[in-house]
């Protein structure tokens, strides 16, 4: 609204994750427009923006309510633990109630202005010596003054004198659609510069929220839709995708065991620490018990090791465990283990991501399982388990974390609704590993082939695969035998021998790639 | 008599301001003679007060007493419709109120 170019500064908003996606944060000394449909977390993200200033960056804040009265909004922010009333005590929070409950509007009668409103912002702003600013929300004004022109060049006005105190603001108002029209009531026109529209879809019965920021002036942004949740515990936080810059830290050249000195061989001697293997396999084939012996190889090296489970509770992986001759209550006595078994549907993708996040950050351990990701193919779509694949590396490879995934076989749902998540993040995967059946002779074999170790030799030959009580061996290479790279094996002379085993054990899958 | 209180909070000597007290004015000396009193508060020099009545818009205009409270927001260039909303007795019959 205010000419002028060259480059304009940010102002981090410590808001979790925006300011990545926002490349700095948000224009300094300008108003950036907020815009979403009812329950989109607009009021949270005005309140966040003045809550993270005065946390992070001890910057006071000034909150103009049209809509909400004070004390609604003091106390939905103290149930995410920000402290309103303590703040407003403290010099470092202040309202301007512009609410409709405690404004008694009478008729209204000729000409008029906001002048008022923007001689309160202005004392209040003063006051407390305020850097940031939020309005929040400007389409109730629409409704309880005539004339939406005089009303948009009022609020016009309003902003400008914003602008004018230097301090950043966050102004938000109301869509009606998610998709269309940036807001109702035309009041883009005045905001063209900075504006961020705030999603709140449903989609196959889920709510998936997004954040998108449409422009922001004098600098680049992050484009396109970004995941966020409102956490209850963090607030707004946005589920830092692709955007986390990738590792820029030393290069790890140590390498650490799988816990299978035979795949360790295969490998090339063991996987780099910072390595993310991504272990495919059919059910039963063995991979519960690869990953069981992953972290049993971690724990006896005195590393601390996470375990997620999505796929068995904890009792079942308990008994598996003991039947291969693991203690898995033993190893988390002894403080390097911790197993987290939880169900996917009990929350969100990126309430997952967050959880993980937070163990990883809390606990620091050196390995992690997730057993399976194709678990989480049930409560997410394709493109968002893929995000989650990219956000949970930039959380670990900077940590140096061996991370071991397993998934069902990419193939599994190639024939129903496009690739699985194991065909999608191959090429994210430092080492791949496929477990898979091979009907021989009238006899089921497992197979194991190494399909790529990046940055390191390893062997190419699929190998056979015997499964005992004390565990998985890798025995000779197999010879006679097609497909097992297409994701099941297939002696040369049978055809369809894999059927069987396939309906023995069919995944707990529902495709939600539509 | 019933003595009538308004406070008349304008921002800055503007135009619409100066028309909003000589509306007032006008409408007050014609209907209630000098059984009124008027305070006049600037929002731009006394920005606590507006925070303390919670005025958003300027001019607006607060019958003080007798109670209850009535509020009117915009210049008040429509005497009628002003004073029914004020509540104030009816005009005489030589009034110069006017309607736009």
């Amino acid at each position: 609204m205010t000419s002028g170019n060259g480059p304009v500064s940010r102002v981090a908003t410590a808001i979790n994750g925006f300011d990545q996606v926002a490349l700095g944060g948000l224009p300094a000394g300008r108003c950036t427009l907020v815009t979403g449909t009812a329950g989109s977390g607009k009021t949270l993200f005005a309140t966040e923006f003045l809550a993270r200033g005065i946390q992070v960056h001890d910057e006071p804040g000034v909150f103009v309510t049209f809509e909400e009265p004070p004390a609604d909004i003091r106390s939905n922010a103290l149930s995410l633990g920000l402290t309103i009333a303590e703040w407003e005590r403290d010099g470092k929070w202040a309202f301007v109630d512009a609410s409709a409950t405690s404004t008694e509007e009478g008729a209204i009668i000729g000409a008029y202005d906001f002048h008022a409103l923007a001689a309160r912002i202005g004392h209040a702003v003063h006051t407390i010596g305020a850097k940031r600013v939020s309005m929040d929300s400007l389409g109730t004004v629409f409704l309880r003054f005539p004339g939406q022109a005089t009303v948009r060049q009022e609020l016009l006005r309003v902003a400008e004198s914003l602008e004018s105190l230097g301090v950043t603001s966050v102004i938000t108002t109301e869509r009606e659609t998610e998709y269309g029209s940036i807001s109702r009531f035309g009041v883009e026109e005045f905001a063209l510069n900075n504006v961020i529209v705030l999603r709140n879809n449903l989609i196959q019965e889920r709510r998936r929220r997004t954040l998108e920021i449409v422009k922001l002036r004098g600098g680049p942004h992050r484009t396109g839709e970004w995941l966020f949740t409102i956490d209850p515990r963090d607030g707004i936080v946005i589920v830092p995708l692709a955007f986390l810059a990738p590792h820029e830290g030393a290069v790890v050249r140590d390498r650490v065991s799988t816990g299978l000195p035979d795949l360790d061989e295969m490998c090339g001697g063991g996987v780099y620490r910072d390595a993310m293997i991504l272990l495919t396999g059919p059910t039963g084939v063995g991979k519960t018990l690869t990953a069981l012996r992953f972290v049993a190889a971690g724990v006896e090296a005195g590393e601390r090791c996470l375990l997620y489970t999505f796929d068995e509770t904890r009792q079942q992986l308990n008994r598996n465990a003991s039947g291969w001759g693991m203690d898995l209550s033993a190893m988390e006595a002894t403080g390097l283990l911790q197993v987290v078994s939880e169900y996917p549907e009990t929350s969100s993708l990126e309430d997952h991501f967050i959880l993980v996040r937070r163990v990883v950050e809390e606990f620091r351990p050196a390995r992690l399982v997730i057993d399976t990701l194709s678990a989480l193919e049930r409560i997410a779509t394709p493109r968002a388990l893929l995000d989650f694949f990219v956000a949970l590396g930039a959380v670990l490879r900077p940590r140096a974390i061996t991370a071991l995934l397993t998934s069902l076989p990419a193939d599994r749902t190639a024939s129903s609704a496009g690739l699985g998540i194991a065909a999608r993040i191959d090429s994210l995967t430092d080492v791949s590993v496929l477990l898979r059946y091979v009907e021989m002779a009238g006899r089921a074999h497992r197979a194991i082939a190494v399909l790529q170790t990046r940055g390191s030799a390893h062997d190419h030959r699929i190998r056979e695969v015997l499964l005992d009580s004390a565990g998985l061996h890798i025995g000779d290479p197999l010879h006679g035998v097609s497909s097992v790279l297409a994701g099941y094996g297939e002696p040369v002379f049978t055809a369809d021998p894999y059927g069987a085993a396939d309906r023995r054990a069919p995944a707990p899958r529902v495709d939600l790639d539509g | 008599m019933t003595t009538y209180s308004f406070r008349l909070f304008i921002a800055g000597q503007t135009v619409r301001s100066q028309e909003a007290v000589a509306n007032l004015r006008l409408l007050c000396d014609s209907r209630l003679r000098h059984r009124y009193d008027l305070q006049i508060v600037d929002a731009v020099e006394r920005p606590e007060l507006a925070e303390e009545e919670r005025i958003l818009a300027t001019p607006t205009v607060i019958r003080l007493s007798p109670s209850p409270q009535r509020r009117v927001i915009g210049d008040l260039s429509d005497h009628p419709r002003t004073a029914l909303a004020l509540g104030l007795p009816n005009a005489s019959p030589h009034s110069e109120e006017v309607r736009p």
